[in-house]
């Protein structure tokens, strides 16, 4: 190939490059940052350690509220999985104008800018003592959290075969043993992932959670907010490595999961 | 009727924990007591709100035209690799994707601030002699959301690409097009609905940012969100509910208006998460 058409190949390749660079470098940054052995922030550390993990698993003020934000996300997995997985049963076969406003109802909170649902959620909630109670976010995150179930599940279901359900019933299965028995395990990735993408929304969540928090339900991104707000150590960058890595693990997990879900549909929908 | 039992507890749930708190709050904004305009009309010549509106749509408009520019051409490298690379491309966005806003924020503190990466590299080029002020100023907010809301660009542009029939791209180079000609007269009108899906979700959600803003941005950069944050802590509740009504409304017309685009409406659909 001559130079000339080399050339453009070479640069667009080169943009790309660094596009991908300034998506992935802040975040290589922060986890350096994470290993460094100095008392102060700098980049790149003048040499590596753990200190700032020991700082982070020996202050009981970092361990409360991971052990809380954790906690708050696992109630709304919960409370979120088993209510957005059978909505998202019942929503495709309601009749058309319900259908419509119910979606509205349960999908508007991808789009509701989060500090209009933040302030109106702690609107009504500080008249019922549900500010600086655990429960008052595990209630609140749910809300935003079922977006993710119901698309997961109704993705899923939209991508079943109706035959196999149809040659339940036709070989004699009740309606209940043909959704336990046929149904049901062809949308548990579908499940299991809309409850990972759960998990995570609330562990992340802060717009809320500097609401509702208060004094007396301090979650790990309200921790680290406050902590942002007043001075810069590099725990941080450890909490936050540590985040990264919770995170990506689950997200590798929905991953493998999907792939497994679309392999095995693709093989029984050609039987 | 067992479609709408199995539905009901969840509606039920989204009712009484989320549309009817909100409802009630953004009613505090038409009066206390009785319904009055008031509030809004005070808001047309308040010049706080003006300016921070003024300043939300601009961050908007600028963050929007910075994913697109950047994010284009990431959606073309991403559907025409194969293997490994696409994986690995596919990674790098996202993975910022789901980490969260506070961390990334974080990061570009570290990157931006006085002592900064960015400024350590630039004294040490010799190119500057005093570090440059960069984290709290308006252009840290805009580098900061542009990182953040550059996957919510790509991943709509990548879909339509992928939908656009290879074999037209040859037809047009085996009729004599340069492989920009190519680009520009075939592949760039076909991916215009995944473009405007993405321009529409990206600017929708720069809309709403608070977080990012607050930490990276100048003092006097205020978005809608930071200002009704700011008067629910002085419990002014009725222009609060005033500003989200527009904040909500500004949003829910953009997408009304992007959804009647002929062949854009079901670009949008698809692609929401």
């Amino acid at each position: 190939m001559t130079v000339a058409r080399l050339l453009p190949r070479t640069i667009s390749k080169a943009v790309v490059g660094l596009i991908l660079l300034f998506l992935g470098f802040p975040i290589v940054v922060v986890v350096v940052v994470s290993f460094s052995s100095a008392t102060y922030l700098t980049f790149p550390p003048p040499a590596f350690g753990l200190r700032w993990y020991e700082a982070y698993f020996g202050s009981a003020d970092w361990l409360r509220p991971t052990w809380l934000s954790l906690a708050v996300a696992s109630a709304v997995v919960a409370l979120s999985t088993v209510l957005g997985t059978l909505a998202a049963l019942g929503l495709g076969r309601l009749p058309k104008p319900l259908r419509v406003v119910a979606a509205a109802l349960v999908l508007s909170p991808l789009i509701v800018p989060v500090i209009v649902v933040a302030i109106g959620i702690y609107y009504a909630f500080s008249r019922y003592g549900l500010v600086g109670s655990p429960l008052g976010l595990v209630l609140a995150h749910t809300c935003l959290a079922v977006p993710f179930v119901v698309t997961s599940v109704s993705a899923s279901l939209a991508g079943i075969d109706p035959r196999l359900q149809q040659a339940a019933l036709s070989l004699g299965a009740t309606p209940r043993n043909t959704f336990l028995q046929v149904t049901l395990p062809l949308i548990r990735p579908g499940v299991i992932v809309g409850a990972l993408f759960a998990f995570i929304s609330s562990f992340d969540e802060l717009v809320v959670a500097l609401f509702l928090s208060g004094s007396g339900a301090v979650t790990l991104p309200r921790r680290m907010w406050d902590d942002l707000r007043f001075q810069i150590d590099p725990t941080i960058a450890a909490v936050s490595t540590l985040t990264i890595v919770l995170t990506a693990s689950l997200l590798a997990v929905a991953h493998l999961l999907r792939r497994r879900a679309q392999g095995n549909l693709g093989k029984a929908s050609v039987t | 009727m067992i479609p709408l039992l199995l539905a009901a507890p969840l509606l039920l749930y989204m009712l009484v924990f989320y549309a009817l708190p909100v409802l009630a709050m953004l009613l505090k904004g038409f009066g206390e007591q009785h319904w009055t305009l008031a509030h809004y009309a005070s808001l047309a010549d308040d010049p706080v709100f003006l300016k921070t509106f003024w300043n939300t749509l601009s961050t908007a408009a600028l963050v929007t035209l910075g994913t697109l520019l950047l994010g284009y051409p990431v959606a073309l490298a991403l559907v025409r690799t194969r293997g490994v690379t696409a994986a690995i491309i596919l990674v790098v966005i996202l993975l910022p994707f789901w980490t969260s806003v506070l961390v990334r924020s974080y990061a570009w503190m570290v990157l931006m601030g006085r002592h900064g990466l960015i400024n350590e590299a630039l004294l040490a080029a010799g190119l500057i002699e005093r570090p440059l002020r960069i984290l709290n100023t308006s252009l840290a907010t805009v580098i900061a959301m542009i990182h953040i809301l550059l996957p919510y660009m790509i991943l709509p542009i990548a879909n339509a690409l992928r939908q656009i029939d290879p074999s037209l791209a040859r037809a047009a180079s085996g009729l004599g097009a340069s492989p920009f000609q190519a680009f520009r007269q075939v592949v760039l009108p076909l991916s215009v609905p995944g473009v405007a899906a993405g321009v529409l979700l990206v600017f929708v959600l720069s809309l709403g940012f608070y977080i990012t803003p607050a930490m990276v941005g100048g003092p006097r950069d205020i978005t809608l969100s930071m200002l009704i944050a700011q008067q629910v802590d002085q419990l002014n509740w009725a222009y609060a509910a005033c500003l989200s009504t527009v904040l909500l409304a500004t949003s829910l017309a953009l997408i009304a208006a992007f959804q009647r685009l002929p062949g854009i409406g079901n670009a949008f659909r698809m692609n929401t998460r």
